[in-house]
């Protein structure tokens, strides 16, 4: 009886941080739907375990609880699968911030270079240059050690 | 010494704990390439303050986050300062300098999009038995999904002229990149050749190189994109 009591207070505790999770509105709205699903069933299955054998049988399993564990297999896989999703999106979305990130610094050490004291022209210019992935154009500063910045430049067509 | 018609090439180097030998590396190809761009990818050594020694540009990714991402850190960086053609090399002394103008020339000479290195169109390269199998099984697979007819699908020495290097936008961050330039690159359909490279295997790089083992990594990052 004091399983019941546990395995009730669990699936409650389970199904709230669920509904605090975020994500799209309409993936939100599915989520909810399962879960209530889920406490109405986990519910059901916790206090009248016959009724969980009544539909193991129905379906060709011996026992509720063999099908309870073949229900949470498949749900630990979606579970992996989901979480692998995004996870990649997450560390993809990482490297493109990390990589702007660099390219920025990048650009104002180069500026700063042009101009030492950091107040030039150049320097607000150049950092406020927006798309980085897609810019093409050579920045308009040269390197240290540039003997003619110019030269490469004009070769290109 | 600098070589004029090399004004325009950029060597882009993705760097990972090399400090050992980053600094030699850099200093031979500077002799050649004046304009190198290094992308430290959050190396927990001193690689990045010795590639700054030499006075090589250097970029820091401020966290790890892989080869590939280094990779297009240093193309976009290379790009935005006029580079007409970029060349892929690696940190840790594999490549040959000699080898990396000589496919420059021949991509300006014979006006190609993409040279490729390949270290099996001649027999200068020793690998290991295993090594072959694994880097014979990745051409394999390259081959079959991309329609390109390569003799080398991992070999980090490349040449992109400029149109091709924009056209690059490499998604994986870790090692599966390989597979990916060579995908973006048959994607734009401009001509390439492979190139004879030798890869110097030394008891450094493979102390450090890629174990076999890692390739079912790149496979799997492949397959579940």
């Amino acid at each position: 009886m004091w399983i019941k009591i546990l395995l009730v207070i669990a699936v409650a505790a389970v199904s709230v941080a669920l509904t605090r999770a975020t994500g799209g509105a309409r993936h939100q709205a599915v989520r909810r739907i399962l879960l209530a699903l889920f406490v109405v069933a986990a519910g059901v299955a916790v206090l009248w375990p016959p009724l969980l054998t009544k539909v193991a049988n129905l379906v060709g399993v011996g026992r509720g609880a063999d099908l309870l564990l073949y229900a949470l297999v498949i749900a630990f896989l979606t579970y992996i699968s989901t979480s692998y999703r995004r996870t990649s999106r997450l560390s993809r979305d990482l490297t493109t911030m990390a990589r702007e990130l660099t390219l920025l610094r990048a650009q104002v050490e180069d500026d700063r270079r042009c101009a030492p004291d950091g107040t030039g022209p150049a320097a607000l210019e150049g950092t406020a240059g927006g798309d980085l992935h897609k810019s093409s154009t050579p920045g308009p500063h040269s390197l240290p050690g540039d003997s003619a910045p110019t030269a490469y430049d004009a070769q290109r067509d | 010494m600098p070589d004029d018609s090399l004004a325009d090439a950029w060597l882009v180097v993705p760097l990972y704990d090399e400090a050992e030998v980053i600094g030699p590396v850099l200093r031979e190809a500077l002799a050649t390439f004046p304009r190198i761009v290094v992308v430290d990818d959050g190396s927990s050594d001193a690689s990045a303050a010795r590639a700054r020694e030499t006075g090589a540009r250097v970029l820091e990714h401020p966290v790890n986050l892989g080869q590939g991402a280094a990779l297009q850190t240093g193309i976009t960086y290379a790009l935005a300062h006029g580079a007409r053609y970029v060349v892929t090399f690696d940190a840790d002394g594999q490549h040959q300098v000699a080898d990396a103008a000589a496919m420059v020339r021949r991509a300006r000479e014979e006006r190609l999009g993409a040279v490729l290195g390949s270290r099996f169109l001649d027999d200068r390269t020793r690998a290991g038995l295993l090594k072959r199998v694994v880097l014979r099984l990745a051409v394999w697979f390259t081959n079959a999904t991309t329609g390109m007819r390569l003799t080398d699908a991992h070999n980090g020495l490349r040449v992109l002229r400029r149109d091709v290097a924009e056209q690059i936008d490499l998604r994986q961050a870790r090692m599966a990149h390989a597979s990916e330039i060579v995908t973006q690159v048959a994607r734009t359909g401009t001509t390439w050749r492979e190139h004879p490279v030798h890869v110097l295997y030394t008891d450094y790089s493979r102390a450090k190189g890629q174990s076999v083992l890692n390739s079912v990594n790149i496979l799997v990052d492949l397959v579940f994109k």
